[in-house]
This record gives C-alpha cells, structure tokens and sequence, in this order.
C-alpha cells in the first residue's frame, strides 16, 4: 500500500536529510568537548554510597533542619502553590476557552496569550522576583510555583471547558433554568472531574519544582541539598537525593490511584 | 409507590464535604509551615511592580551579546535529545510488553527507567554540575539523561501498541529478532517515533535556558548575571529571546509533526 513517491516527494527527503546534518554540524562544533572532571567518578562513587548508607541522624532529629522536615516543607510549597493556582486558574479558563468554532475569537485569543506569557517566565526567575518582594524562604517558593502553575492549569481547565458535553446545559436551560442554575447543575458537575484531575497532575510537577526552587533561596528540600553540594559533603548529597525520590515516587503513586478513582 | 432514597452518604455529601474540610485543614498546615505572609506580601509587592517595570524597557542592545548563548541553548537541546534518545530506543524494547514476555526482567527495567524520571532536570543539572563540572558539556549530559528518561516511556508505549501481525509473520519464517524489529516494526514506529523526539526536543529546549544557571551553559549563565546586577532590562531581552525561540522550536516542530502523520 505504499504511496508512490513523486519526483517533488524525492527532493522533500534530500533537503531534509541535508537540514537534519547541517543541524547537527552546527551543534556538534557549539559545544566545546572538554574533559571531564578528574574526581567524576570518585564524587559519584561517594554520592551513591550516601545513598546507601544514610546518615539516620540527619533524616529525622526533630531540629526542624532534617531531611523528612525539609521534605515536609517541600509538600507544603507544592500543595499550597497548586491550589492557590487551581482557584485563580478558573476565571482565566473560562476567559481562554474557544467555545464555539469561528476562527477568530477574541476574548478567547487574549486569554490564551495571557497564558502563553505567563508559562514564557520559568519557574526559577519567578522565584528569584519573588524573592526580592518577600524574602529568600518557603514563602517566595509558593508563590512561584502558585503563579507559574496558572499557565499550565488554566491551559488544562480550557482544553476540558471545550472538550466538556453541553447536552446536560442545554436539557436545563430547555426546561427554564438560569444562568446559575445551569451553571451549578450542568457546567459545574461536567468539568470538575477534568479540573480535579488537571490539578492533580500539576501537584506531581509542583512536588518536583518544589524541591528544585530551594537551589535559588526559595526553601523546601534544595535549599539543603545546594548546601550539601557547596561543601562537598557527598554522603549527605545522597541521602537528600534518596528522599527526593522516595518523596516524588510516593505522591506519584497517589496521585495516579486519585486520578483512576475520578474516572 | 416507593420513592427512590438516597442513602445517607449522598443524601449529605459526606465524601464531599470531608474531602473539602480536609482540603482546607491541609491549606491551613501547609501555610503555617511556609510561613505564608499575606502582609509582607501586600507590603513588598509595589517592589515587584517595580521590577517588572524596568522590564517593560527592555534593552535591544544587549540582544547582540546573548546571541552566542542563545545559539548555545539550542545546540545543547539538539544533542541533549539525540544522545538521550540513542540510549532510549534499547531500553524501550526491554520495557515493552509485547517484546519481553518475562514480567520481572520488564518490570526492573521500568522500575529503573521510573527512577530516572523523578529527578528534575534543575536537581540533575546541580548534581551534573558537582560530578562533571560546569560547561555546555554538562548541560548536555543533563538533557541527554533527562530525555533518556522521557523518550523511552514515550517510546514504549508506542512500542506496545503496534499491530503484531507482521512480526508474527516474520517469526514464523524464523527471523532472528533484530531482522524482526527491523523490518516488522520500525516502518510502524518510525512516524511516531519522529513526532515524541521533536516533543522532547521542544521540552528540552524549554528546559535549556535555565539549566545555565547552575553552570550548565548556555542563555542561563546570562540570566543568572544579570539577575545578581539587578540589571532586569537586560534579563527582559533574554525572558523575551528565549520566548520567541521556544515560540519558533514549537512551531517548526509541531508543522514537521502534521507533515510526518
């Protein structure tokens, strides 16, 4: 069943393959190929036997600056980031979605580039901004990922707003409900599953954001890690490394057994 | 005639409200634990406005100067995901379930593969750094083992969804299983497989211009400087080039993904 190339189709796949290698020329003599670091394969030697030997005094002492508190802080930022940014993510929402297929849409058009600009700005100078207006610490962690988030929620809840089935608005509306009594038995209960799910998953990508952002000042469990990494205590490097995977292993885990119930 | 009850559950929407209540206790616990300062905020906040004011005069000058690095991101990106995508492809057939029947060997496969994909690419940017040293080299690394990790779910799932007919046919002749993926599969994956690189690419060039920030090359190292001046017309050219450059990746990634299907 294989379409028979045209001559055009034969000159299509020349000038791509000619592209793709002059890409990869221009790449390849960007980067500078530089040895690496003699002490590579000591410092990953010493990162993984961290890991594997964990200092149990430093996971929990109840100073408030072990590894489970740091943790701890680092779900807050998440949660607390995610949900400031699913309830401001709303109103933006509904401003983005297309719902109706005209090919020029203007309230629908400014507000997906209001979201389009808010995900241009990543998340690490976000927090560094909000550092100066409130202070290194967990505080200017949520929120960056509170003000980041909306770029991608308010994406996820337009694409379900437009996606979502309108029989059950125009059944009520056909019997004489209003506006807000469509809106709270029709609209609401269609969209909330896909919303709640959207949130859900962002929160898995806010528990990673979260404990990378302490790396510029903005707390969680970075901030320790960077610190382990500046004073080259590798064993201590690895036991914050293990945490941060058994922490995103564990709400991964959650949130998909959530994600399945909503379905 | 009976009428239909609800039982006592839905009547009160227990699991609703409860869900809700604990919602709302976990906002409270995770506020006190960030020390979250609505007064500060309100306070400090025209100091913000201010930053993002200096950034509304962006300064085209210094556009000239991040010309190199931007260049640079783009490279690390291209490389990044190549290598990363060469690693992938074995692995990918390791984890497939219609490729490897023993359910243990697929299983540690996907269990390191998962492990993989936990780390942030920022978090295995600053390790990178530690290990290997600061350099565009390291940002490669980074992206390479960032995308291995992405490319190969990617591509075992599609892996798992071809039509086997063919490679029962090739079987039967007694194929080796190399000769199989050959000739059997890869004309099925290839178009997809095309598509999930140029997605990873996109990712990886988003992911790019802030890896520099922790000494792994490219735009970043220019965003972190001039951050540290305070210099924000100078970081609003370089929020702006990497915008459009994304804009640009994205947009000739997604016209070759409508062209490959």
């Amino acid at each position: 069943m294989k379409k028979l190339r045209s001559k055009w189709g034969r000159w299509e796949w020349m000038i791509g393959i000619v592209l793709i290698i002059s890409l990869y020329w221009w790449s390849i003599r960007g980067i500078p190929l530089v040895p690496i670091q003699k002490s590579a394969g000591q410092v990953s030697a010493s990162i993984l036997h961290g890991m594997f030997n964990p200092d149990w005094s430093y996971i929990y002492n109840g100073s408030g600056e072990d590894l489970v508190s740091q943790l701890v802080i680092t779900l807050a930022i998440a949660f607390l980031g995610t949900f400031i940014s699913a309830i401001i993510s709303v109103p933006f929402s509904f401003l983005a979605a297309q719902t109706n297929s005209r090919w020029f849409h203007p309230r629908a058009t400014i507000g997906k580039l209001l979201l389009t600009a808010i995900r241009a700005f990543p998340e690490v100078i976000l927090a560094i901004m909000f550092i100066k207006a409130v202070g290194p610490g967990s505080f200017a962690g949520v929120l960056a990922v509170g003000f980041h988030s909306v770029g991608m929620l308010g994406k996820l809840f337009s694409e379900s707003i437009e996606a979502m089935d309108h029989r059950a608005e125009l059944a009520i509306k056909a019997t004489g409900g209003t506006k807000l009594q469509r809106f709270w038995l029709a609209t609401l209960p269609a969209i909330l599953p896909a919303f709640l799910s959207a949130t859900l998953y962002r929160f898995e990508i806010s528990v990673r954001s979260a404990s990378i952002l302490g790396i510029v000042g903005a707390g969680g469990v970075g901030t320790p890690l960077m610190f382990a990494l500046q004073t080259r205590d590798w064993s201590k490097t690895g036991v914050i490394l293990l945490g941060i995977v058994l922490m995103v292993i564990l709400i991964d885990g959650l949130s998909s057994y959530l994600r399945r119930r909503l379905h | 005639m009976q009428v239909p009850q609800l039982s006592f559950w839905k009547r009160y929407h227990v699991l609703g409200i409860s869900v809700t209540l604990l919602l709302v206790l976990l906002t409270v616990i995770s506020a006190q634990l960030t020390g979250v300062d609505v007064g500060a905020f309100a306070k400090n906040s025209p100091q913000f406005l201010v930053i993002l004011k200096q950034m509304q005069q962006p300064d085209w000058n210094y556009l000239s100067q991040i010309q190199k690095p931007l260049a640079q991101t783009i490279q690390m990106a291209v490389l990044g995901t190549t290598l990363g995508t060469i690693l992938a492809v074995p692995f990918a057939f390791l984890a497939a379930r219609n490729i490897v029947k023993n359910w243990w060997g697929r299983s540690l496969v996907r269990l390191g593969l998962s492990l993989i994909r936990t780390l942030p690419n920022l978090l295995l940017a600053a390790l990178f750094v530690a290990i290997f040293g600061i350099g565009p080299m390291t940002g490669m690394i980074t992206l390479a083992i960032f995308s291995f990790g992405m490319v190969s779910k990617l591509f075992y799932e599609i892996i798992e969804t071809i039509d086997m007919g063919p490679v029962y046919a090739l079987q039967t002749t007694g194929a080796s299983l190399l000769q199989t993926i050959r000739i059997a599969m890869l004309p099925q994956l290839a178009g997809r497989f095309a598509s999930d690189i140029l997605y990873a690419l996109e990712i990886n060039v988003r992911a790019s211009t802030v890896l520099g920030y922790l000494g792994a090359g490219g735009i970043g190292l220019d965003l972190q400087q001039s951050l540290d001046q305070f210099a924000y017309p100078q970081t609003a050219v370089i929020i702006i080039a990497i915008f459009v450059v994304v804009l640009i990746i994205d947009l000739i990634s997604n016209l070759t993904r409508r062209h490959l299907q």
